[in-house]
């Protein structure tokens, strides 16, 4: 079956096409040809398709092959929906412990950057379009000069890394060139986890935790669900704890977050203290030391809150010894780092919520440590090869570092990225990068498990991986990522292969004996590649998850410590978090994220000085609302000059909700020269006022009014639900004494009274539920329905309109209740209202009832009165009212969807339920003969959302989880008091308060 | 195409300066038995069509009546066959033949039905447009539309003789009595008289 | 009757004696005789600029999509729905005045219901442009009108667009079947006053041989009365119809049930308004102040007390309604209106429709033509806004907060706005110029009795 299924793979001829995709993809290819030689074609190597894609190829229907993204260095396992050769959508990895098959704005956005058609599509030298070929012969010649030295003018700065492939490549040429270095730096790094479990272990280790364990959580500054590597099935095992359903009293975890700026996991707390990062330690020491015991301070401090805060969550920690959890984030120094450590090991956490493993990153060094030798060797002239492989350091590097201006001193640079962008501009080469879709590689996810990253189209660009670049340091230069990757992976145990080969999807089997050596290298070779082809088939290789590994807490690490004091009120400070959507500026050109409204702020294309309300009242400067889009559009804000150590920088300020006071939050990532089209230009350069010395947060910023004025496009504005119970939220305490408090007596349609006999839908009934309470507004939704759906970008400009595209959309409100304020998430997508407003107002019946329930839009009749759009009480219908979907761009077209119609100007768009996946089920169901199964159409919002918090089914099917969610006693329909009937409807949020907060 | 033959009278018009005066002369020649009367005025007396009673019967109304009835059963049914029967879809949740809505239609088309066939009965029964009648042919005429009332009495009618008509109708006081012969030419008007009256 | 002429009040209707012929040759002089003042040119150049800026608009908009206006996602309606209301508001005082004036045997509409009814024209042209342009594929306008088609498509008739469809071109349709039917007898007097082959060729073919005859006369009264008894229903439904536009959506601040009567007492004010706008230079240009007397102005001027005061009511009710029906968002949006970010926008209309029109009760005044002049104007300005309030105001901030937004106009949106405005007035221009303002058939059967009683003495 498979190898028939490979072979007729393999036997397609280059730029084959099915009939039913000619037509769309004859301009592309033409227009491809051009861009790289070979036109569109699948990768000569064999792939293999996802154990549980399609295994007989039919017409136009979508192949799944699985592999891997990465993010930071770690690895997201994925499943890629291909088209014809052509990666159309990126999903979760459900074999994938990082994934179980959710995915995020990351992964989803992915496909997008593959598309790119600004991504380097030629090597250069000096800036001039040269070949692979005479960088090779360049190479070689240096490479001939160094060899007589050791190497000891050869330096290779590369990104974290978790690929063992590309890890032992670098060993490799570290033993041809014993004198060489191998430097390691991201903006966004993990030196201070690093540098904390040094200091609580004297070793490093990686800390994983295991939040379906955990009931009461603490946050030092942490944001696990939307940063860092285990980010996607943290959210996952945290909503295992989070869910309320009638019956069941599984006990609801609880969350504390103390933070300096809003964060997507700190929206989840139920007790949440804002203050400033430098105040972090101080708190977290002195929960430290009363737990300890020892407490030498006196219990009432300065800061009541504070202490307050301390207490509580003192006794809730003790209280749950064993199922708690202390968590520090990335941008919290070292020693929070250890108190957490000492903390989890204290509270006896580690084994249950808290297991340490070695590294995942292959060698893991204090990232800004590493740049600063290689910038010293640079200046003291010892360098004279630099290999930069990826990344961009001359962009992102430390301020005083002066990195791109040293990049100068040395002789021969090479750069391989994606795009042509700061650091290339200054190197002597640069060398495309084959995007993790077109190249062969792999990756280790946060437990340690390995993915083979395996390419689902040829190059488009002409683009080398990371491996085929390194691998022109070595004698075998010629040397094909395929060949690379797997020949690393030969040399492992086989054993972990064998097993794979035994027991294709799971990775869960751990007990499984390892057969004895000699038995197995008999069968070694077939052993491997059966192996192979179930690491390919699932996306994972077995038994690659790290061991867990005992450590303890140094002794006497905390003898003498004291906390330290909390920082001089009157200096504000200055702190720097990677963007929640482009992240350290990797993604700047990546159009779907930036115009996804960022978490929180909901602000697009654009970075901004993020400060609490107080301050900006205190700083005098204001913010209102355009004339055109406002609260939901344009935010005219005022520009500040930001002064912090000798540097100046002028940006916007924007407030927000829950961000600490005297201290401001801006995002990485911005103020991009050479990014491409999309990421020249938006925002401010925040690395200008980083240094090496604050790389996270530091004290000491001046901010000066300059009067001027700015336009930042935000898509909510208006935070307050202006007591309409839009999303209706309770605690469990609530909740307890009345389940059904989210019930309304004017929604219930047996009490409306209708002109007209209701509709009756037989057959299916196609229905969602949203559950408020763990979705944590992570987006992912947003990103995997542009992406499904060939939703298009429309720009800043339009976005300052209130023009945006996006089908669904993430509200956010903040509701204060007695001491803390409540940050609510709702997904609203189209309703698909029984009783559709949006129906009988449309003069061409354009938008109509299907007998399934489902409100749908006809593009073609659509003559755009856009009364539809007045009429939906949910605003969720968009309109295009230029011709924003990008016909032109040949490239762009291969990213779309055939499956859905890109609609044209002057028409009306919205939530389909993604119908097309409906009907897909349907039909495959019916060629098979056999019912729908439940859960067999899963909409792209569901599929992407790592917290299982929208389920998407037929109603009609009592039986189905749609069904039983909506007979919750939390169920309610968003506005259903206007009689509308819609089938998507919402489960009550509800938070779990510590009571004793209340009594103070 | 004009004959060559001699002209025959077609009608003799009395002209009068005052409503009063057509008013009298009209009832007088109804006394005196003419019955092929017919008026001329720059505006409508109501009386006038009384004493000539005017030879068609007064179906306006009736007309209007049937075309309002026609536009409404038109503007229903259209809606009711599109939404219920040729091409029945679920909107809103609201049954195809959701009638109370498809009022205001059939109402407007009820207005127009009635406006737009009785404007055409209008024409119809005063066989209108009629760029030609004989009494244009008189230059005198021109006023009828300004100033002037004319009454005229015409040759089909059996009493009529030229004349003794012509005796008879100069015993109404007329301003004026104008012959109008029969001619399949027209003359256009000799504009300079413009300024005589 | 010469009481009752006397009891219409302080005026007579037309002051002075007439004579037929002079009526007629004062009133068709204008078109055949006077010739073109070089105030006309001038001010029909500056309209025709006007109607070129439209042109233009329209190309651009018809080339870039509607996204060249200030609507977005939630406002998706803005100028053009306002406008359209709007100039649909103005004519309807041409019908009203020509039929319901005539039903109510008001011998004052006979000097104003011509050019009224021109007017009225005028206005439902400029309005049905907007529902046309503001799609946003305008070229398949076409869909909503019933037609057979192989896709068996029909238009979805609960919508009130459709509705608003036949409203208007219903409304067009008798409106021009109403005009020239009451102007065939002075396309008749034109004629016979030619003094030009070529004039008299033209409103020769358009009188349609009209001879006066007394038979002729009998059927035409008839048909002119029941057009103005079909009229008269029709004006009220065609804005019932507009009002429905908002009434059945269930957005806050358009669904009302008070909005039909509320909308029709708002043509009425602002088709008033414009004719006293149109009046005054009229009356005061071509030397008409005696056939179109302060009594007409004083009476219009009387109808806009009346009409301001019912939608003085209208406010109120819909004050009373939010609050009484204890509906969170009605009362949000009434709120929003008057301290919102359109606060401006609201008090504006407030002193133009409501605050104004109360100085009429002085007699003084209202016998002031300059003082009516601008009254009348601001009236106009005053109900523009009200239609861009209720618009705009309603969506802006309707259910869900997260979905708020503000709207305002590009140049685009102004630019198309005053367009419209220069294509009605230059289409007056030529109207006052080619065809007669004042019915003269009309006129002469007014001035009739008197006219002989004096004779006779």
């Amino acid at each position: 079956m498979k190898t028939r299924n490979d072979t007729y793979l393999k036997d397609l001829p280059e730029g084959f096409l099915h009939r039913r995709d000619f037509l769309r993809l004859m301009g592309a290819s033409i227009a491809l040809a051009g861009l790289s030689g070979c036109g569109l074609r699948q990768p000569v190597e064999q792939i293999v398709p996802y154990v549980s894609g399609p295994e007989d190829r039919t017409e136009g229907a979508p192949l799944f092959y699985a592999t891997a993204t990465t993010h930071g260095g770690y690895a997201l396992g994925t499943l890629v929906e291909s088209h014809e050769f052509r990666p159309t959508k990126v999903e979760g990895n459900p074999l994938h412990p990082a994934s179980l098959g959710a995915s995020d704005i990351f992964s989803q956005a992915s496909v997008l950057t593959l598309y790119d058609p600004d991504r380097s599509n030629n090597v250069l030298y000096q800036g001039q379009i040269d070949t692979y070929e005479n960088f090779l012969i360049d190479l070689r010649r240096k490479r001939g000069n160094q060899q007589t030295k050791n190497g000891s003018g050869l330096r290779i700065l590369t990104e974290n890394i978790t690929s063992p492939t590309l890890a032992s490549q670098i060993e490799g040429l570290l033993k041809d060139f014993p004198a060489a270095g191998w430097h390691q730096y991201e903006p966004v790094n993990r030196d201070n986890e690093r540098d904390g479990s040094m200091l609580a272990f004297g070793e490093a280790v990686e800390t994983i935790y295991r939040f379906d364990q955990a009931d009461v959580i603490l946050l030092l500054d942490a944001d696990p669900f939307a940063d860092g590597p285990g980010r996607v099935r943290y959210a996952r095992d945290f909503s295992k704890k989070r869910r309320v359903r009638k019956g069941i009293d599984s006990g609801m975890n609880r969350l504390y977050a103390v933070e300096s700026s809003p964060t997507v996991t700190g929206s989840m707390a139920d007790h949440r203290l804002a203050v400033r990062s430098a105040d972090i330690e101080g708190l977290a020491g002195r929960l430290l030391l009363e737990l300890t015991g020892n407490s030498s301070l006196p219990t009432s401090a300065p800061e009541t809150k504070i202490s307050e805060f301390i207490g509580l969550v003192g006794r809730d920690l003790i209280r749950n010894r064993g199922s708690s959890l202390v968590i520090a984030g990335r941008s919290q120094p070292a020693s929070v780092h250890a108190i957490a450590h000492s903390l989890n090991a204290l509270l006896g956490n580690v084994g249950n919520t808290v297991i340490y493993t070695e590294p995942v990153l292959a060698n893991t060094v204090n990232n800004v440590e590493s740049l600063r030798s290689l910038v010293a060797d640079i200046n003291a002239g010892k360098v004279e090869m630099l290999a930069i492989v990826g990344g961009n350091p001359a962009y992102d590097a430390p301020s005083d570092f002066f990195f791109s201006e040293s990049l100068s001193n040395v002789a021969w640079t090479s750069h391989l990225s994606l795009y042509e962008d700061e650091t290339s501009a200054r190197c002597s080469w640069h060398i495309p990068l084959a995007h993790e879709l077109e190249s062969w590689g792999d990756a280790r996810c946060f437990d340690g498990t390995a993915s083979i990253i395996q390419p689902l189209i040829a190059p488009l660009y002409d683009g080398r991986s990371p491996h085929e670049f390194l691998a022109a340091f070595t004698e075998n230069y010629v040397a094909t990522g395929y060949e690379i990757v797997r020949g690393y992976w030969k040399t492992q145990n086989q054993d972990a292969n064998s097993n794979n080969a035994r027991d294709t999807n799971s990775k869960t089997d751990r007990s499984s004996k390892l057969p004895d050596s000699r038995a197995n290298s008999a069968k070694a070779a077939d052993g491997f590649e059966e192996g192979w082809q179930a690491s390919l088939r699932n996306g994972l290789v077995a038994n690659t998850a790290f061991q867990t590994k005992t450590v303890s807490v140094k002794a006497d690490l905390w003898g003498q410590y004291l906390p330290p004091p909390a920082a001089d009120p009157g200096s504000i400070e200055i702190n720097f978090r990677p963007d929640p959507s482009i992240y350290d500026g990797r993604y700047s050109n990546n159009a779907w994220l930036q115009e996804l409204p960022k978490p929180l702020t909901k602000l697009t294309w654009d970075n901004a000085v993020l400060m609490s309300p107080n301050l900006a009242l205190q700083l005098g400067v204001n913010q209102e609302v355009g004339s055109t889009g406002g609260s939901h559009g344009t935010s005219i804000v005022e520009i500040v000059e930001l002064k912090f150590d000798g540097k100046t920088v002028r940006a916007p300020v924007f407030a927000v909700r829950g961000h600490a006071d005297e201290s401001v939050t801006i995002h990485l990532g911005y103020g991009r020269t050479n990014a491409g089209e999309a990421g020249s230009g938006p925002g401010f350069n925040a690395y200008a006022l980083r240094s090496s010395g604050a790389m996270w947060s530091a004290s000491g910023l001046e901010i000066t009014k300059t009067g001027e004025t700015f336009s930042l496009a935000c898509t909510q504005a208006h935070h307050s639900m202006e007591g309409r119970e839009l999303v209706r939220h309770a605690s469990l305490k609530e909740y307890k004494r009345d389940p059904t408090f989210a019930k309304r007596e004017a929604d219930d349609p047996a009490k409306q009274i209708s002109l007209y006999p209701g509709w009756t839908y037989e057959g299916h009934a196609w229905a969602m539920s949203i559950d408020t309470s763990i979705c944590n507004g992570c987006s992912a939704c947003v990103v995997a329905c542009q992406a499904e759906n060939n939703i298009p970008v429309v720009g800043k400009e339009e976005v300052l309109r209130a023009r945006e595209m996006h089908w669904i959309r993430v509200d956010t409100y903040f509701e204060d209740n007695a001491e803390n304020s409540r940050t609510l998430h709702q997904p609203v997508p189209c309703q698909h209202c029984e009783n559709a407003p949006c129906e009988i107002v449309c003069p061409v019946g354009a938008t109509t009832h299907s007998a399934e329930g489902l409100n749908e839009m006809t593009y073609n009749r659509c003559v755009g009165t856009r009364y539809c759009s007045n009429n939906c009480p949910y605003k969720v219908r968009r309109f295009n009212f230029f011709g924003y979907a990008d016909l032109e761009t040949p490239v762009a077209q291969l990213q779309r969807n055939p499956q859905v119609t890109t609609r044209s100007r002057g028409v009306m768009e919205k939530c389909t339920y993604c119908v097309q996946r409906i009907q897909y089920a349907k039909i495959n169901a019916e060629t098979e003969g056999r019912e729908l199964l439940d859960g067999e159409i899963v909409t792209a919002c569901q599929q992407a959302c790592p917290t299982e918090a929208i389920v998407f089914g037929d109603k009609n099917d009592k039986s189905s989880r749609v069904a039983k969610l909506k007979a919750e006693p939390t169920d309610y329909g968003l506005l259903a008091d206007l009689n509308t009937r819609p089938r998507t409807t919402y489960l009550a949020t509800i938070k779990n308060p510590n009571e004793d907060a209340q009594k103070e | 195409m004009s004959s060559i033959r001699e002209p025959q009278i077609f009608a003799l018009l009395a002209e009068f300066d005052r409503a009063e005066g057509i008013i009298a002369a009209a009832n007088a020649a109804r006394a005196a038995g003419f019955t092929d009367l017919h008026a001329y005025t720059p505006f409508a007396i109501e009386e006038l069509s009384q004493i000539l009673k005017t030879r068609r019967r007064d179906w306006i109304p009736a007309i209007v009546l049937a075309g309002a009835i026609l536009g409404g059963l038109t503007g229903f049914f259209l809606q009711y066959y599109a939404a219920a029967i040729s091409y029945p879809v679920n909107i809103g949740g609201r049954p195809p033949n959701s009638w109370e809505v498809f009022i205001p239609i059939t109402f407007e088309l009820t207005i127009l039905g009635g406006a737009m066939i009785g404007a055409l009965g209008l024409f119809i029964i005063s066989g209108l447009p009629q760029l030609y009648h004989p009494v244009f042919t008189a230059p005198e005429f021109r006023r009828a539309t300004q100033d002037a009332f004319f009454l005229s009495i015409e040759a089909s009618d059996p009493n009529f003789n030229e004349t003794s008509t012509q005796d008879f109708l100069r015993t109404l006081q007329p301003v004026n009595v104008i012959g109008i012969l029969d001619s399949r030419t027209w003359r256009r008007p000799n504009i300079q008289h413009e300024d005589q009256n | 009757m010469q009481k009752e002429t006397n009891n219409l009040g302080s005026d007579p209707v037309v002051e002075g004696q007439h004579s037929y012929d002079e009526i007629s040759r004062r009133i068709s002089d204008i078109t055949l005789v006077r010739k073109t003042h070089l105030m006309w040119f001038a001010g029909f150049g500056v309209m025709f600029l006007f109607v070129m800026l439209l042109c233009y608009a329209i190309a651009k908009l018809l080339f870039d999509g509607i996204g060249i206006w200030g609507v977005n996602i939630p406002v998706a309606w803005g100028f053009a729905i306002a406008n359209f209301v709007w100039w649909i508001g103005i004519g309807h005082a041409g019908t009203l005045i020509s039929a319901i004036l005539l039903l109510m045997n008001q011998k004052w509409r006979t000097s104003i219901n011509r050019f009224a009814e021109a007017m009225t024209l005028f206005a439902v042209a400029c309005a049905g442009l907007f529902p046309l342009l503001h799609l946003g594929r305008p070229y398949y306008f076409y869909w909503l009108l019933p037609y057979p088609n192989t896709m068996v498509l029909w238009p979805q008739f609960r919508s009130p667009l459709v509705w608003d469809v036949f409203a208007v071109f219903t409304y067009l349709a008798v409106s021009v079947v109403f005009w020239y039917i009451g102007m065939i007898p002075d396309l008749a007097t034109l004629r016979d006053r030619a003094r030009s082959n070529f004039t008299f060729r033209i409103f020769g073919i358009l009188s349609l041989g009209w001879r006066g005859s007394a038979e002729h006369w009998h059927h035409y009264e008839r048909l002119y009365l029941i057009l103005a008894g079909l009229a008269t229903p029709l004006v009220v439904s065609v804005h019932t119809v507009v009002s429905f536009d908002f009434a059945v959506a269930i957005v806050p601040g358009w669904h009302s049930t008070i909005f039909p009567p509320y909308f029709v007492a708002g043509a009425i004010f602002s088709g008033f308004a414009m004719v006293l706008t149109l009046a005054i230079p009229i009356r005061a240009a071509f030397r008409l102040k005696d056939l179109i007397t302060m009594h007409h102005l004083e009476n219009m001027a009387k109808v806009l007390i009346a009409t301001g005061l019912i939608i003085l009511y209208s406010y109120l009710s819909e004050f009373f309604f939010a609050y009484y029906s204890g509906d969170r968002f009605e009362r949000y949006i009434v709120l929003d209106r008057m301290f919102g970010g359109y606060a401006f926008m609201y008090w504006l209309l407030i002193a133009c429709n409501i605050v104004a029109p109360q100085l009429l009760w002085f007699r003084r005044l209202r016998r002031n033509v300059g003082f009516l002049f601008v009254l009348s104007l601001l009236v106009n300005v005053g109900m523009w806004t009200e239609r861009y309030v209720i618009v705009v105001t309603s969506l802006h901030h309707d259910f869900m907060p997260s979905a708020w937004g503000m709207y305002s106009g590009t140049w685009w949106d102004y630019a198309t706005l005053a367009g419209t405005v220069g294509l009605f007035f230059a289409l007056m221009f030529l109207f006052v110029r080619l065809l007669p303002v004042i019915s003269m058939a009309e006129m002469r059967k007014l001035i009739a009795p008197p006219n002989a009683k004096k004779e006779e003495a």
